[in-house]
């Protein structure tokens, strides 16, 4: 597919698709420094929107209950997801694998209204106080599929005969697994966890369903002042958001680079 | 070889903890949806009737069972509001991911053909707002889009129009926004598929004489239909409960099942007709959904 030229139609359909993708948030990171409170008139660069952010408790509240719900969720999802993933890539059939993958993959396309409305029910049922644990569990409930898609990849296209030639030289597959196939995934599965931990960070429905009172989430937040009308301040809220998650992503592109040299200079994985 | 088999059961007990964990968590809880809907609501902590208490006997538990009726689903279907709010759903979600395929494919084509250095470049570009929030992307629009917005401002600049027009609160807002959002979703399958394909088969088309529109018409297109399919699927299927996107930018006049779902829970309090709610839309999605399990095992364990 990329040794044929690239006609003109197609580098327009890139070049209006990017730019369709990226602008609006270009023009949001801008408008955060805009020193005027008027959206229309530019009143200079300022970092007053910041500051008044910083100023706000319950913001702050909010994206501190957001990092912690976002990075424990992560984790649990991380190694349910990559135990789920090596149950299906190495583990052949096994009863019930077909009702295993679906459920595992369903909250991949569940509409999320559904989801978190069942969740809600469930903690209700069980008499569970809401707050930072139902949340928790309910977006490391959602989250785990997205783990399980990316360290499933890594292990399907992973070259087998390395753990084969450590079973053959006597460890056990625990052993063998822990030794030699886990560092070989360990981009994959940070790069799980990175996912997971931005999807957390970013849901408001689940979390608005399964949230107590004092604990609202960022989103929670972001929505309820989104919904009175367009602030500036939401506008250095969310430029803060996006820098958070762009640090995620290189680190996550950083893992991944650094894996493939090691593996591009022995022997091809 | 023989390695290989002593794997297997190792790997299939690794299973167990997800296994435990989904069926909690993601199975059990639509067995209370369908319970709540059968319910009715009451000024109560928690908002509905019968409650079924295991501590208090067999006879209890009996009077409980007899308690549950179908009228919240009676409600759904008499009631226009919830009927035309299924099909207004329907409606958006078939054109959305309509216009998504249109947008979509021409896109991932286009990173299919690149060098390939390139296409990882293109990649991250693609992935990277489908990382950024989703809330932040949708209220990136409002902000173009509002009466004394960026785009309003650029239109009147270029008298293109001679007063600002409302972008806001209507179906081409929430269209917009709908398929900003999804994009991604669309992209990334299609560009998958594309590019396992062999280009000696377009070329080979090419050689007897196709022009490039047949080439793809007859060999370029059929060959991506996976693709299609999961990102159709991919698509549709969460768009139908969508919330987000058309609660803040389209009109209120007319609302989505996901709106309609939220409205009767938080506004309205009654829980009972929200899992009726949800029950209705799990079932209207029981095809897409079986269809898009069956596509994503097949992609996934080829």
């Amino acid at each position: 597919m990329a040794r044929t030229r690239l006609s003109s139609f197609n580098i327009a359909s890139l070049v209006l698709g990017l730019a369709f993708l990226y602008l609006p948030i270009v023009i949001l990171v801008i408008y955060s420094f805009n020193a005027s409170r008027l959206v229309t008139v530019w009143g200079g660069w300022s970092l007053r929107w910041y500051r008044e952010f910083f100023n706000d408790a319950a913001m702050i509240k909010a994206a501190g209950m957001s990092l912690a719900v976002g990075a424990t969720s992560a984790t649990i999802a991380t190694l349910l997801g990559t135990l789920a993933a090596v149950a299906l890539s190495r583990g052949e059939g096994f009863r019930g694998r077909t009702l295993f993958s679906g459920m595992l993959y369903a909250p991949l396309v569940m509409p999320e209204v559904i989801t978190g409305l069942s969740l809600l029910l469930l903690f209700v049922a069980l008499n569970t106080e809401r707050g930072f644990w139902t949340v928790t569990m309910a977006h490391t409930t959602l989250t785990m599929c997205f783990v399980s898609v990316v360290v499933q990849s890594r292990l399907v296209s992973l070259d087998r005969s390395l753990e084969e030639a450590a079973m053959d030289l006597g460890c056990d597959p625990a052993r063998a697994f822990i030794a030699v196939t886990l560092p070989l995934i360990l981009p994959a599965v940070a790069a799980g966890w990175m996912l997971a931990f931005t999807l957390s960070l970013d849901d408001l429905v689940i979390a608005s369903f399964t949230t107590g009172p004092g604990s609202a989430t960022l989103p929670i937040r972001i929505y309820s002042e989104v919904r009175l009308g367009v602030k500036p301040e939401i506008n250095a809220i969310c430029t803060l958001v996006i820098a958070v998650i762009a640090v995620v992503i290189i680190a996550a592109s950083i893992a991944s680079k650094l894996s493939s040299v090691r593996g591009e200079s022995g022997a091809p994985i | 070889m023989n390695s290989r088999r002593i794997f297997t059961r190792p790997a299939r007990f690794a299973a167990i903890p997800p296994y435990v964990w989904m069926a909690l968590f993601f199975l059990v809880p639509f067995g209370f949806v369908l319970k709540i809907s059968l319910s009715h609501t009451a000024i109560t902590q928690p908002p509905y009737t019968p409650l079924f208490d295991f501590t208090a006997g067999a006879s209890a538990i009996a009077n409980a069972l007899a308690a549950l009726s179908l009228d919240n689903f009676r409600l759904l279907i008499s009631d226009n509001l919830y009927v035309f709010s299924y099909l207004r759903s329907l409606v958006v979600a078939g054109i959305s991911t309509s216009i998504l395929l249109l947008i979509g494919y021409p896109i991932a084509y286009g990173m299919a053909r690149l060098p390939q250095r390139w296409q990882a470049v293109a990649m991250m570009l693609v992935i990277v707002p489908f990382w950024t929030s989703f809330l932040i992307r949708v209220y990136a629009w409002i902000n173009i889009l509002q009466h004394d917005g960026l785009l309003n401002r650029i239109l009147l600049a270029l008298h293109l129009v001679s007063a600002p027009v409302v972008w806001l609160s209507t179906d081409s807002a929430m269209y917009l926004g709908i398929v900003y959002s999804y994009l991604p979703f669309m992209i990334l399958p299609l560009y998958a598929t594309l590019t396992k394909m062999d280009p000696a088969l377009e070329e080979a088309a090419a050689d007897l004489g196709a022009s490039p529109l047949r080439v793809f018409w007859l060999v370029t297109f059929p060959l991506s239909l996976p693709g299609v399919g999961a990102g159709v699927l991919l698509c549709f299927i969460p768009i139908l409960g969508e919330f987000v996107i058309p609660d803040l930018l389209a009109g209120s006049n007319s609302l989505m099942i996901g709106q309609t779902l939220w409205l009767e829970f938080f506004t309205n309090r009654d829980w009972p007709v929200a899992s009726a709610v949800a029950t209705v839309l799990l079932i209207l999605l029981l095809a897409p959904l079986l269809l898009y399990d069956r596509l994503q095992r097949r992609q996934l364990e080829a």
